[in-house]
């Protein structure tokens, strides 16, 4: 292997990026394999989609009008995206406590197709829960009224907002000593960022300080930015805050920067976590 | 020289724990070195060392030549290892898991699958190859994790504690592997705290303590310098070691100790069997019901025993 024809050998990019590849099959050869996963990946976003339209739907009125239904679903959507990062991270740190990432590290491969492997077969499982969720919305009357570009959009922002949360599960996972840590780390910044936001309530209902943290919430954007790309209610008369006068590239803007700060984390983390022993 | 493992003055601390110590070691080329020591002596954080995943404080180490610093990705080229845990995916086959981690050693993708399905019928997973590893066996793991290791034909391996943790039926698997390995002149580290593993496959033996080498040796040789032949005496009562103590000190035995778990006390014979009659006379005279008398070669346990007893005095100077 090292006595190959230096001429003949691919170039490093085309052997990382081969890397790349095989860490995103095994990925998603274990996503097949471990279908309870999956089924329990979807299991809460439907429930919480019940629950929602038909237990609190009654009770909130929307700012703005339109049926509740139409508003939460989308909020279900956000929320199970973010959650999946913490998934991510938890099975990051088993990887990490079984030796299986020091394995890798003693290998002669790009150890960065390590964390982008995981990655791109979690934005696969993103496709996959999006996809069921969407069927789930539509059997309880979640309709998008634009047309297909604009759906695909908003579908898009969802998309573009899980990969980052991914990241940030990534650099969670690699940063703490153990599993379990890694899932109650990622429940203390998921369930604020999901809650704190325009997600389930419309933010007039909140003091207004808290109005101002759900204003700035990326979840609050991503949201009013797939809203108004399906054409579902936003759940507020007037937006007046910035990044809900343009939710769509508030939307983009904080997913490309959690990304930007969240992969080179995720590296450090990965490289320090080696020297911990 | 050139395809070994040579060590010198390894320094690694974590906080005030200072796992090696200024750890000296030298591997040659199609040996198998046995590396032996209690918990926490440092063999983990060597092997770590070598195989790059940590960085030495201080002092150098070369594998096939290259440093483990400075040429780390040459050296994970050589390299093959298996750790303490048996580092396969769970939820993926024994054929899928040799193939990912040939491909992640940069071999072709045909001959990734030749090896594969070669190492496949070697250790004996034919049957159970297309079988999710979370459904093997614990010996049938290990076997898996060294056929992983041995993918990419490394020139040398390192086996972390290849048997911790493993019931006798799946070390014997894992031993009758090793075996093989041997016979074919691979050079290779072995952890161990198993004695008698070290005993039946090691070319040389390193024991170290503290973080540090305190013995190095072929087998036979490290039994020697534990001097000659051992005396065993077995006692019915536990009111008898004492007097079973002072009856050996007086026939002239030096250092006798008993161990009451065993009920039995040990001492070296110096001019061995010869100093039987003595013995003998004395135990009597001192009125020891004994139960049970042998005299054996030093095993390694011995050796280990006296080796890592004599760094603790001196470390206590």
């Amino acid at each position: 292997m090292a006595m190959t024809d230096p001429g003949a050998a691919p170039s490093n990019l085309a052997l990382a990026l081969r890397d790349c590849a095989v860490m995103t099959k095994r990925g998603l050869l274990r996503m097949g394999r471990v279908p309870d996963e999956l089924a329990y990946n979807l299991a809460q976003p439907i429930i919480f989609v019940l629950l929602f339209s038909y237990v609190f739907g009654g009770a909130i009125p929307l700012p703005g009008g339109g049926p509740f239904t139409e508003y939460v679903v989308v909020a279900v959507f956000a929320h199970t995206l973010a959650f999946m990062g913490v998934g991510t991270g938890t099975s990051l740190a088993v990887d990490m406590s079984r030796g299986v990432i020091d394995r890798f590290r003693a290998l002669p491969m790009a150890h960065v197709a390590v964390l982008i492997g995981r990655a791109n077969a979690e934005l696969v499982r993103a496709v996959l829960v999006t996809g069921v969720l969407a069927v789930v919305g539509l059997l309880v009357g979640w309709r998008s009224h634009t047309g297909l570009l604009s759906t695909a959009a908003g579908l898009g922002v969802l998309l573009l907002f899980a990969y980052a949360m991914t990241w940030v599960g990534i650099a969670i996972g690699l940063s703490v000593r153990s599993p379990e840590v890694a899932g109650t780390a990622g429940l203390l910044w998921v369930l604020p960022l999901g809650f704190v936001s325009n997600g389930f309530v419309p933010i007039s209902s909140m003091p207004g300080w808290l109005q101002t943290v759900a204003a700035w919430n990326p979840v609050s954007a991503v949201v009013t930015a797939a809203r108004s790309l399906f054409g579902n209610p936003l759940g507020m008369a007037a937006p007046d805050r910035l990044p809900l006068e343009h939710p769509i590239a508030a939307a983009v803007i904080w997913s490309l920067a959690v990304v930007a700060v969240f992969v080179p984390l995720s590296l450090l983390a990965f490289r320090r976590s080696a020297r911990r022993g | 020289m050139n395809g070994g493992i040579q060590a010198e003055g390894l320094v690694k601390q974590y906080g005030s724990v200072r796992a090696l110590d200024g750890l000296d070691l030298h591997a040659p080329e199609g040996q198998v070195l046995g590396l032996l020591g209690p918990n926490g002596a440092g063999k983990s954080t060597l092997v770590r060392i070598l195989a790059t995943l940590l960085r030495p404080d201080s002092g150098h180490a070369r594998v096939c030549g290259f440093d483990v610093v400075r040429e780390a990705q040459a050296v994970r080229r050589v390299v093959g290892l298996a750790g303490q845990y048996a580092a396969v995916d769970e939820y993926l086959t024994a054929r899928e898991n040799l193939n990912i981690f040939g491909l992640l050693a940069r071999m072709g993708p045909a001959a990734a699958r030749a090896r594969g399905e070669e190492l496949i019928e070697r250790f004996d997973l034919t049957r159970a190859a297309d079988r999710p590893v979370r459904t093997y066996s614990g010996g049938m793991r290990r076997r898996l994790d060294l056929g992983v290791a041995l993918m990419a034909h490394p020139r040398v391996l390192f086996l972390d504690e290849p048997t911790t943790g493993l019931d006798p039926r799946g070390r014997a698997e894992v031993w009758r592997a090793l075996g093989d390995l041997v016979k074919e002149g691979t050079t290779a580290l072995v952890t161990t705290q198993y004695l008698e593993e070290a005993d039946q496959f090691a070319d040389l033996i390193v024991v170290i303590d503290h973080g540090r080498e305190i013995a190095t040796g072929k087998p036979s040789e490290l039994k020697d310098q534990v001097g000659g032949d051992h005396l065993d005496v077995a006692v019915r009562y536990a009111t008898d070691l004492a007097p079973a103590l002072a009856a050996l000190a007086a026939a002239g035995l030096p250092e006798p100790q008993a161990d009451e778990d065993t009920l039995s006390v040990t001492a070296v014979l110096p001019g061995g069997a010869g100093r039987m009659a003595d013995v003998i006379r004395e135990l009597d005279a001192c009125g020891v019901e004994v139960a049970d008398l042998t005299v054996r070669r030093p095993t390694l346990d011995d050796v280990f025993f006296a080796l890592t007893r004599k760094a603790d005095e001196h470390g206590h100077d």
